[in-house]
């Protein structure tokens, strides 16, 4: 079982996994394998406890009722099987700034949490516009071919390639 | 169809943690929650995420289609528009370069104890979705309606059968990924 306690797998075994992993998903539960829509439901949640019976009044949530579902559970299990993971690559480590931004930026922890909260409400707006994230429209869409998917993904990639650059050629230089 | 099974609400949420788990130790196993990593792959520096995407695209497409040729499995392509697709996917790829993680690997990044995942970006993406689900309405006429193409798939945009399709992209897919190798990306 020296396999599991492995730092790094190929990335072909990786996507082959996950590949096999979706066959399950669509026989077992009838579902592409998606991950923004739980953030979502979370987001529902959290204003429920606060407003109450009025978030459910809300167009979005009527559609994506904020309870627990298969994609709530999904998203969290990642956690669980990430942790797992890194537990037995002893790669489990509390870090509060990625090593490739402080070597860009510093090792000041404000400023990346601060980035990586804008970030954050740019990329759960625009998954939740485009109706997809990577693994929704980048892996599970592309696999069923859909042209919504293929289209989203490009899009990804080109917003992403232009904010990258900005952010370590034209600001990190 | 095991549709008793797809109805089983308490299994199906006891299916979704497993497969959960199986995809977090996979994507933490392929690198890809790692800050470094993805954002390695948006300058075109470092293939791991390409390579991880990829296999997984040849791989599930060639297994979805032929478990829905056997009637075992059938597809969900999601409803596109450009003032969907194409404006929510440029904000995204935006908070993709911004944030380095994305709503599946932030999830593996906090599993590995990435503290700005937890406390950054999970906050961001919660704000971010809360906003969009709370003035979609809005957005609805002006934006998110123009340009909609439904929840088409690329062999019926090509009125040809399903195969025409999947086996030259798995083929392409496939030759894509070898030059990368044979370049030594």
């Amino acid at each position: 079982m020296e396999w599991l306690g492995m730092k790094q797998w190929s990335p072909y075994v990786v996507g082959i996994g996950i590949g096999m992993l979706s066959w399950l998903t669509f026989v077992l539960s009838d579902k592409p394998i998606g991950c923004s829509m739980a953030f979502a439901r979370f987001s529902g949640m959290i204003e429920r406890v606060f407003r109450g019976e009025k978030t459910l009044a809300k167009p979005y949530f009527k559609r994506y009722v904020p309870e627990i579902t298969w994609d709530v559970m999904l998203v969290i299990g990642i956690v669980i099987g990430s942790f797992a993971s890194a537990l037995l690559s002893e790669q489990f480590q509390l870090t509060w700034v990625p090593s490739l931004w402080a070597a860009t930026f510093g090792s000041a922890y404000f400023p990346r949490l601060l980035v990586a909260v804008i970030g954050g409400v740019l990329m759960g707006a625009g998954a939740r516009w485009a109706d997809g994230c990577t693994s929704g429209h980048g892996i599970s869409g592309t696999l069923q071919l859909a042209v919504s998917s293929w289209l989203a993904v490009a899009c990804f990639f080109a917003g992403g390639i232009v904010a990258a650059f900005v952010i370590f050629r034209v600001l990190g230089a | 169809m095991l549709t008793e099974l797809h109805t089983n609400k308490r299994l199906q949420l006891v299916l979704g943690l497993v497969a959960g788990i199986a995809f977090g130790f996979l994507l933490q196993k392929g690198g890809v929650t790692t800050y470094d990593v993805i954002l390695g792959q948006l300058p075109l520096t470092d293939f791991t995420m390409v390579k991880v995407m990829l296999s997984a695209v040849v791989t599930g497409m060639i297994g979805v289609y032929a478990l829905r040729s056997l009637g075992l499995a059938r597809l969900h392509p999601k409803s596109g528009s450009v003032g969907t697709t194409v404006v929510g996917g440029l904000i995204f790829g935006v908070g993709f370069a911004v944030l380095g993680y994305c709503p599946g690997t932030i999830s593996g990044a906090i599993g590995q104890g990435s503290l700005d995942a937890l406390i950054g970006g999970t906050v961001g993406i919660l704000l971010g979705s809360w906003l969009f689900a709370t003035f979609s309405p809005k957005l609805q006429k002006p934006v998110l309606s123009k340009g909609e193409f439904g929840p088409l798939t690329l062999p019926e945009l090509l009125k040809v059968n399903a195969w025409a399709v999947v086996i030259p992209a798995a083929v392409i897919l496939t030759a894509f990924l070898f030059a990368l190798e044979r370049t030594g990306w």
